[in-house]
């Protein structure tokens, strides 16, 4: 009944939402865009400085050198988050601090502090993923489907 | 009773005594000098946020009951109710309190819906002195209503930010103090909006048809008052309501027409994008500003129509519009009561 897609509006509804939807602000999209493109990028870019680092200073080859770089991000942004910075920088940048490794470590660091009220168990650990959840899910179940196709085309993966 | 749905207190119920606490985003906006404690915590050194809510509550209702020269044995009633899941932090200042309580929900609007219900209390005779609260804290509904609070997602334009905050006013059948003279019930308006982040969109016609329904029942005119003002539609709704009352032809340039969600906040310095919201919204701007200009003599006769919307995160995530509804309290300057 409440279902988006069957539920009936009213020739006054659709009269108020044309209304109120001339009168709200747009989200400013090009601003918005430009913002994410930049940070995300940003993020990025420090990510790869990062990693040649660790392939220059310790050694690491190529493949192994992502590891430790994104331990290092993953870091990074939850101190941001217990200090209570990311979320501010994050109105700022968007997508751009949303999208990279930051924004999912980001995620799963504040759900963690904000339940820890509620205790470590009940709290913390049963609420920790109720953002990142469908994250994890999804991406899963996406990899699942890829494997699959790989596997009945015969695509060499290696 | 008059009209469909207006109450007129003829026995002038007073507001004998006010008390507003908040936060520090609220400090920092231009009304600070009219609250009575401005916390720089929103912890208030407390262990979570639930806790902080109930104690800024505490703080209020003790506060008003002190300004009011009584103590809380002689409250009849506790009216109160706030934003969090079943009331508590209503119910646990009650616990407090130990008064007999009543507990209400109107989300945002909760802060004229108790003040009328205690006027009409104190006005029936049912009681001498009627304790009416409210609370929001903003991090306790972005807990509840959105995300964790230090997710970083982007707000858009028209997202409003939750007052950190409580306000109390103690009304009782005699005082001095200025005096509730009617109260209209607003019904609940459903315009189908979805987005919890445009609750001033979702709340404007709500807002509209209480103002007018409470105009056409006691046949006044907007001009009859010295300020309306809407509880917390903030930049869009506010600007809605400026083209509803056009629409519908109400006169409403005759008065000063004002919302307490743009009042608390600076909104070109303050991170707030289109303005306050929450109960503490209106109940902090009405008790701690707009009584202070009361009492000054600048204004008269003022109507607070503090706007909810009674939405749950529950019934926004599988579709559901959000059901909005606005009360309306008439308070004006009048010395003593009967």
């Amino acid at each position: 009944m409440a279902n988006k897609n069957t539920r009936k509006i009213t020739p006054t509804q659709k009269e108020y939402q044309d209304l109120a939807k001339r009168i709200e602000p747009k989200r400013p999209v090009f601003k918005n865009c430009l913002r994410a493109f930049l940070v995300g990028g940003s993020i990025c870019l420090f990510g790869q400085v990062l990693q040649e680092m660790f392939m220059h200073y310790f050694h690491f080859d190529q493949s192994k050198a992502g590891n430790p770089t994104v331990a290092c991000l993953i870091f990074i942004s939850v101190v941001l988050t217990s200090f209570g910075v990311y979320d501010k920088f994050a109105q700022w940048a968007g997508a751009g601090s949303a999208v990279p490794v930051t924004g999912f470590a980001n995620s799963m660091a504040s759900a963690a502090i904000e339940y820890r009220s509620e205790g470590l168990v009940l709290g913390t650990g049963s609420n920790m993923f109720k953002l990142a959840g469908s994250v994890i899910v999804f991406g899963t179940f996406s990899a699942f489907v890829v494997g699959l196709i790989y596997l009945i085309f015969g695509i060499d993966a290696g | 009773m008059a009209g469909h749905r207006t109450w007129v207190f003829e026995n002038r119920p007073v507001i004998v005594g006010t008390a507003t606490v908040v936060g520090p985003e609220e400090g920092n906006g231009p009304l600070a000098n009219d609250f009575d404690i401005i916390h720089g915590d929103k912890m208030l050194g407390q262990k979570s946020w639930e806790k902080a809510e109930h104690m800024l509550l505490e703080e209020a209702v003790k506060l008003a009951l002190e300004n009011a020269g009584i103590t809380k044995e002689q409250v009849n009633y506790y009216v109160g109710g706030d934003l969090l899941n079943q009331i508590t932090s209503s119910s646990l200042t009650a616990r407090t309190l130990s008064v007999p309580y009543i507990g209400v929900f109107g989300a945002c609007s909760t802060s004229m819906e108790s003040l009328a219900l205690a006027a009409f209390l104190v006005n029936a005779g049912g009681a001498k002195h009627v304790l009416s609260a409210t609370s929001s804290h903003n991090s306790t509904a972005e807990k509840q209503f959105r995300y964790p609070t230090e997710y970083g997602s982007q707000k858009p334009p028209t997202a409003q930010y939750t007052v950190t905050g409580a306000g109390a006013a103690v009304v009782a059948s005699s005082g001095n103090g200025p005096v509730i003279t009617s109260a209209t019930i607003g019904r609940v308006v459903d315009m189908g909006i979805t987005d919890p982040f445009n609750m001033g969109a979702a709340m404007a016609p709500a807002a509209v048809d209480t103002i007018q329904a409470h105009l056409r029942d006691l046949n006044r005119q907007p001009s009859d008052y010295d300020m309306i003002v809407t509880g917390d539609l903030a930049t869009v709704g506010y600007q809605i309501a400026l083209e509803l009352f056009r629409k519908h032809n109400v006169p409403i340039e005759d008065t000063h027409y004002d919302d307490c969600g743009l009042m608390v906040y600076d909104l070109k310095k303050q991170p707030v994008q289109a303005g306050g919201s929450g109960c503490a919204c209106s109940a902090t701007v009405t008790y701690g500003h707009l009584l202070k200009r009361m009492a000054r003599g600048e204004l008269n006769r003022l109507l607070v129509v503090a706007t909810g919307a009674l939405l749950s995160p529950l019934t926004y995530q599988q579709g559901e519009s959000i059901p909005c509804i606005a009360h309306a309290v008439c308070i004006e300057n009048g010395g003593t009561g009967a």
